[in-house]
Formats: structure tokens, C-alpha cells, sequence
């Protein structure tokens, strides 16, 4: 399992974090992740695997509004 | 004499009567200001200068708060938005008028409103603020009441005000602003040094009238349109007899604001400039979409209002996402509404023709549709057909209709239809079932004629549950737990059932139900990096009082979040945007000469937003009972509200209220969950209020004012009657 801002999600293996965005319907263009507290560069979204049990913050910037 | 309505530009402006002129010096901007402002009383053709004080600078900043205070001194605690002296006050503010730094040619405008009876403010693009400045006049202020329709022209060029009576012009927005920019420019160059200011026809036939401000589009070749939408401030207006404000000024530069250290102010902008052009197209596309690159976003995450705000989302919302309006808008040509805006959301649909009304069969250019008029006149009405969205767009802005408050309100009667509350014999033999476009055309026609279900409509959601109720025997509790206003001013387009904090930013606000003070969404119910009350309340501390400072100095908010510097997610705040708040600070003391921090900026903000506050309190309002909402916006009403997230709801009931939703009827459900949500909004109130240094009851401390330097004895007097 991980756990996305607090809510679990079943994990897979070779899951990155794009994938991990994809699992919870997050399309916001504007998010910063960070696994266990460690930020996750943008433009490594798609590469960056994601481990069992990972604690992802997934923080959506405010936009529009 | 009147040349009747089919003469040219030219006879028209033969018919004008000169009624009042003054001259007077032209002036120097200096470190953003002229330090007077221009009054002008329409009830005796009086035109003054007023002079501006060092105090009034350093507490009142500019833009908002210098129409807060030159209304204050105004009016009394007894005046109704159609009094003759309550003013209509326009003023960019200190920054407004920059040519360097994105967003930065805003006017904000300020008046007594007649949805709500409190305090109205606007924020709005276009010439007309940043040319009234490099005109001499720091703000407009324009009190009384005309006999018959008049313009105000202020020719910035050879210093001269003149009230002129005007009986040929047409009314609506879209003509008006073509005719005037036409009549007092010298040449086709000369266009772009004119702006007009105008509301239209529903503006003097309902309570939501809305003001265009123009800009002339050099490449169109068109007088283009923004809006001063929220609080009916187009309706203050009509009701004035003022047809249009125009001025006039000729020499824009990039140093006509007069700032102290422009270097500072360039380097600034370059930065933002550059993150624009590098990141904008994979970040929020405001360049090809503008802000209707959001309904897709709003879908996604349930936030997008659905049939009056019942759902957050809709399977035909896909027919409404930004890739639709991209192709729909024209490409390739930048659309800012000031010089010097990389941003330049301010997108257009060209060559539309409408299917219905007056303009039926012609070719016009439409100005959005934004965000709000996406989901306000489209989705939340059912309606998901672009090409009926931009033809509600088109006419609301050029009938001067706030295009939020029509929608709204519009969703609110078609909700009333679909229950079953009123009939055909109250829409006057209209289908009023979502998704009816033309019925919700034919309603805005009425509306702009002052006529049938339309001029109902035109009302506004507070006075139609009032009205439904009395007139029809309609479910008065039941209107009240649909009909989405607070203080009596329509919702803006999110659905803030899944977030306590966004209910507070719609609630515990100054004007209304309007999200420019906090959207809160994604922090609370995506994020949950606020789970507290007491982060709940700090948002609802900071976001308010930092939003607020770009109204005090004619700044638009947008290139503040939707674009991103690269290392921005590498900062403490994220969410606050520190290296832009730095910019802030940069552009104001570079204009201003006078050196802030990013806490200055909060404390100026502040001291403006409690005497806002203060003010709704002198006019009977501004008190805990006033932070009232609606209960849609808290949670379901219905049982297809509730059942449609019928999980996440019962999850909640067991987890949160303990209460065990098995074997339970939906009716019971939604009962406990509504008792346990109205309970935690008024503890979200006894946070947020604490947090501000008010009282229990919403109202700002002696303490409070004194540390903000706002206790003056008028206001220090307010308090303690109050305390009292």
C-alpha cells in the first residue's frame, strides 16, 4: 500500500509517481511531490519509482480562483 | 437637440449639452500618485479637486482603500445604494499603470450595493484606472444623481472634465464603448488612448448591474470589454444616469507611473516575464486559454457547480475543458488588458453570431468566456453547448450583467422549476428545466427590457426565495438551504461542500460569496495540509489579507499563483508563492520609494480589511449573523446529492459525527450530517474570528484597530457602540 495525502492506495510494482497520480485521479498541472519528505523534481514524475508503504504528499498549488 | 438613433458618431456628439467643465492643472505622477483625486456630483454638476494626504497614502494605500475611505467620509450610516450620495468610486492604486510587471493596469472600484446593502468592490482591467492616473487624478468619485443620461470625459491631454448630456448613444456595452472610443479620439492611433467605462441595458433594469471597462485592441481593431462584476455596482450606475465615463490621455510610457527605481520594478517583471514564456504551456496555459482552462481542473476534482450547485461534476463537463475553448478562442494575437501583461488571459471569440435577441445574425467579438462564466452560465444551468455559453457571455457583458450573479441566480429558479416550487405560470410560460438554453436566453432578454421572469431573476437569489415564497407558497427553509448567496451576493462557481475552509472563504468575507479573498480547496480537501481549525483559520487570516493588497494598488492576482517559478516548489510556502510575494514587495518599493517587508504587506491589507468590515457594520451589517450561508454550501440538501456521494458521506457520518448510517434513511442522513456541519462552520467562525482579533460576534477589537492605526474616533466610536 501507500498513502497519498493520507488516503491508501494499493501499490504495484514498478509504480512511479506519475503512475501514483494517476491512481488518485490528480491531473492538476501545478502539484509538488514529496516521498517521505523528500521532493520529487517535477520532470522526474514519470521515472521515479515509487516504494511499498511510501508516504506521498501530493500538494496542489492554488490556481485560478 | 437629440439627432435620433440611427445618426452617426459625429451627430451624436453635436447632440451633447456640455452641462459642467472643469480645468485644471495637468500634473506629474509621482512615485505612483498625483496626491488628489477628481469628485464629480452629478445632482449639481459640481467638479472638484480633492486633495491627498500623507496619512491617506500610508493607511488607505490607494485603489480600494481610497475608495473605502472617500466613501466613508461620504455617506452616512442610514444611505441606501439609490441614494444620491452614495458614489461610485474608481482607482488603480499606487502600482496600477506599471508597464513592467504582469497584471498591473487594474481599476478597483467601490460603491454601496444594492444586492447586498453593504460594501461592493471590484476589481476589473482595462485603460480606464491607469489613464485617469497619468490623467492627474489618483481616483474618481462621483456622488449625486443626473436628471438624464450624461458621459464624464476626462481629457488627460489639455485638462478638462466635462459633464456632457448625452441622449443618443446606445446603452449596451459592446455598441457604446465602439461609439465613444470613436467620438473622442482623434484618429484610428488614437484609439487605444481612449478608454470608456459602461454598464447597459439590464444594468438599469436589475439589481446585478456590472461595468465594462474598455481597452482598444490595436490588431482587432475593436474597443474590447472587461468587467467590474460583483455587487451590482453597474446598477449604482444606470441609476446615476450615467451612460459612460470616458477619459482620454496620450502618452503612455514606460515611466509614466513616476517610479522611484524602475531598475527594481523591470527586474522584477523580467523575472515573472520569463517564467511566463518558459512555463506557461505546461503549467496553466493562461496565455491560449485563460482562466477557462479550469473547468476540466474543476471536474476532476468535483468542484465544478452542476444544476445549482447540487454536483461537483458532470459527465458532459468534457465538452466545456480548455482544449475546446483554446480551439474556440483566437489564437496568436496577445490579449492583455494593460500594456505589459505576458500573461494576457484576457481571450476572445471573434466573428460570433448570436441565434437569439437584438444582435441575432450579427458578427461580434465576445470577450471570455472565463472560468466564471463557464460554470456560473453553463454548467451549473445544465448547459454544456460552448456555443450557447458565448452567446450568454456576449450578452450578459454587454447588457451589463454580472455574468456570476445571473448564473446563480439563474440556477436557483431552474432548481425551483425542477422541485416543482414555481411553474410556468411564475417563468411566464417558460421551460425553465436545466439545460434549457433558450429559455435562460429568452430570461436575459427580459432582463435587459425590464420585463417578465427576467426581471425577477434580475433580483437576485435573496429577494426571489422571499418572493417565491410569498408569491407561490414555496418551502421557505427549503429555498433557504438552495439558494446560494451570503449577505445577499450570488456564489461564484465552486462547489464547497468537500471543504470547511472554502465554506469559510465564501462566508466569512467582506462583500459576499465571492472566492477572490480565499479558495481554499485543494489546501483543505485535496492537500489536507489544514485539518485544524486553527489552520483552517490561519488560511482565512493570511490568504484574505494578502489578496487584498492587490486591490489596494490596481494589481491583478493572476500572475500571482498561475504561473510558478522553477524553484518554487524547493521554498517553505509553496502555496504562498514566496518568490512572487518578493516581487511584490520589489514593484511597490520601487514605485513608492517606501521600503516594506512581505509582513507590511499583510499589515497594510489588514488595517483596509477591517475597515471594510467596520464599514458593512455602520451600514447595519458586518456581524456574525451576516457570515450566514447557505446550507447547499455546506453540504447535500437532497437525497441525489447526498446518494451521489452517498460513501464519502456515510464514511463521514461513522468516522466524524458517530453516528452509525446503517438501517438509516436517507432523510436521517443527511439530518445528522447537516447538524454536525452547521456546528463545525460556527466553530470554523469562532477560530477565524480569534485569529483576526474580532470579537465573538465578527466585529474587530478596540485592540485590533488601534494596532492597525484605523481608530479613528468615528470608528473607535462605532466599536464602542457596538460594545454596548
Amino acid at each position: 500500500m501507500i498513502t497519498v495525502n493520507g488516503e491508501t492506495y494499493p501499490w504495484q510494482e514498478g509504480m512511479t509517481v506519475s503512475d501514483a497520480l494517476k491512481a488518485c485521479n490528480y491531473k492538476f498541472p501545478l502539484i509538488i511531490v514529496r516521498i517521505d519528505g523528500r521532493l520529487i523534481p517535477r520532470d522526474q514524475y514519470a521515472v521515479q519509482p515509487v516504494e511499498d508503504n511510501a508516504d506521498i504528499k501530493a500538494f496542489h498549488l492554488i490556481s485560478g480562483g | 437637440m437629440s439627432c435620433g438613433t440611427k445618426c452617426t458618431v459625429q451627430e451624436m456628439r453635436k447632440a451633447h449639452k456640455v452641462l459642467a467643465e472643469y480645468d485644471y492643472e495637468l500634473g506629474k505622477v509621482e512615485r505612483g500618485y498625483n496626491n488628489r483625486t477628481l469628485y464629480v456630483n452629478l445632482s449639481d454638476n459640481r467638479i472638484e479637486s480633492k486633495a491627498v494626504s500623507q496619512e491617506m497614502k500610508d493607511i488607505f494605500i490607494g485603489g480600494r482603500g481610497f475608495g473605502l475611505k472617500l466613501l466613508w467620509d461620504a455617506v452616512k450610516e442610514t444611505t441606501k445604494w439609490n441614494d444620491p450620495e452614495n458614489e461610485i468610486i474608481i482607482s488603480p492604486g499606487p502600482i496600477g499603470g506599471i508597464t513592467q510587471y504582469p497584471g498591473a493596469g487594474k481599476s478597483l472600484v467601490v460603491s454601496i450595493s444594492p444586492l447586498t446593502g453593504a460594501i461592493a468592490d471590484s476589481n476589473v482591467g482595462g485603460y480606464f484606472g491607469p489613464l485617469l492616473k497619468f490623467s492627474g487624478w489618483d481616483a474618481l468619485e462621483i456622488q449625486g444623481k443626473a436628471q438624464a443620461d450624461v458621459i464624464v470625459y476626462i481629457d488627460g491631454n489639455s485638462g478638462k472634465v466635462t459633464i456632457e448630456d448625452a441622449p443618443d448613444e446606445e446603452v449596451n456595452s459592446h455598441i457604446l464603448a465602439e461609439q465613444l472610443t470613436e467620438m473622442y479620439a482623434d484618429s484610428e492611433s488614437d484609439k487605444r488612448n481612449v478608454s470608456v467605462v459602461s454598464s447597459g441595458m439590464a444594468g438599469q433594469h436589475s439589481l446585478m448591474g456590472m461595468l465594462n471597462f474598455s481597452f482598444y485592441d490595436v490588431r482587432r481593431k475593436l474597443a474590447r470589454l472587461k468587467q467590474a462584476g460583483r455587487g451590482g455596482i453597474g446598477t449604482v450606475f444606470r441609476d446615476k444616469h450615467i451612460k459612460a465615463l470616458v477619459v482620454k490621455f496620450s502618452n503612455v510610457k514606460g515611466d509614466s507611473n513616476g517610479p522611484a527605481d524602475i531598475e527594481r520594478i523591470a527586474k522584477a517583471g523580467l523575472k515573472v516575464h520569463k517564467e511566463l514564456h518558459d512555463y506557461d504551456d505546461v503549467q496553466c496555459r493562461m496565455r491560449k486559454q485563460g482562466t477557462a482552462h479550469l473547468p476540466g481542473i474543476a471536474h476532476d476534482y468535483d468542484f465544478l457547480p452542476v444544476h445549482n450547485f447540487r454536483y461537483g461534476s458532470h459527465p458532459e463537463a468534457r465538452k466545456v475543458t480548455g482544449i475546446v475553448w483554446e480551439q474556440l478562442f483566437t489564437q496568436g494575437i496577445p490579449d492583455g488588458c494593460w500594456y505589459g501583461c505576458t500573461m494576457g488571459c484576457a481571450k476572445a471569440v471573434d466573428n460570433f453570431m448570436p441565434l437569439t435577441g437584438p444582435y441575432k445574425g450579427e458578427r461580434v467579438t465576445v470577450d471570455g468566456p472565463e472560468y466564471e462564466t463557464i460554470s456560473c452560465c453553463g454548467t451549473n444551468l445544465g448547459i454544456f453547448d460552448p456555443h450557447a455559453i458565448v452567446e450568454i457571455n456576449f450578452y450578459v457583458d454587454t447588457y451589463g450583467i454580472d455574468s456570476i450573479s445571473f448564473g446563480t441566480a439563474t440556477a436557483f429558479a431552474m432548481e425551483c422549476f425542477e422541485l416543482g416550487l414555481i411553474d410556468k405560470n411564475a417563468t411566464g410560460g417558460l421551460d425553465f428545466r436545466f439545460g434549457s438554453a433558450l429559455s435562460v436566453l429568452e430570461a436575459l432578454h427580459q432582463m435587459a427590457r425590464g420585463e417578465g421572469f427576467g426581471r425577477i431573476i434580475g433580483q437576485g437569489v435573496r429577494r426571489m426565495k422571499k418572493h417565491f415564497a410569498e408569491a407561490y407558497g414555496a418551502d421557505a427553509q427549503l429555498l433557504a438551504d438552495i439558494g446560494m448567496e451570503c449577505k445577499g451576493l450570488e456564489y461564484s462557481g465552486y462547489v464547497s461542500k468537500g471543504s470547511l475552509a472554502q465554506q469559510g472563504g465564501y462566508g466569512l468575507t467582506l462583500k459576499g460569496a465571492q472566492h477572490d479573498e480565499a479558495w481554499l480547496i485543494f489546501m483543505d480537501a485535496v492537500n489536507r495540509q489544514i485539518p485544524t481549525f486553527e489552520d483552517k483559520a490561519e488560511a482565512l487570516y493570511y490568504f484574505p489579507m494578502f489578496r487584498t493588497w492587490f486591490g489596494l494598488n490596481g494589481l491583478c492576482k493572476l500572475p500571482w499563483n498561475d504561473v510558478e517559478p522553477a524553484d518554487n516548489a524547493e521554498t517553505d510556502e509553496p502555496a504562498k508563492v514566496p518568490g512572487h510575494v518578493q516581487n511584490y514587495v520589489d514593484i511597490f518599493s520601487g514605485v513608492t520609494g517606501r521600503e516594506i517587508s512581505k509582513e507590511d504587506i499583510i499589515r497594510m491589507s489588514e488595517a483596509m480589511y477591517d475597515f471594510q468590515r467596520l464599514f458593512n457594520l455602520r451600514l447595519g451589517y458586518g456581524t456574525r449573523v451576516h457570515d450566514d450561508i447557505p446550507y447547499r454550501s455546506q453540504g447535500p440538501v437532497l437525497d441525489v446529492e447526498y446518494l451521489s456521494r452517498a460513501d464519502k458521506y456515510d464514511k463521514e457520518l461513522k468516522e466524524a459525527v458517530g453516528f452509525d448510517p446503517e438501517g438509516k434513511t436517507v432523510a436521517e442522513k443527511i439530518h445528522a450530517l447537516k447538524s454536525y456541519r452547521k456546528d463545525q462552520y460556527e466553530k470554523l467562525k469562532d477560530a477565524v474570528y480569534k485569529r483576526r482579533g474580532w470579537t465573538p460576534d465578527g466585529i474587530p477589537k478596540l485592540e485590533t484597530v488601534k494596532r492597525l492605526r484605523i481608530d479613528f474616533p468615528d470608528v473607535v466610536a462605532l466599536i464602542n457602540k457596538h460594545a454596548k
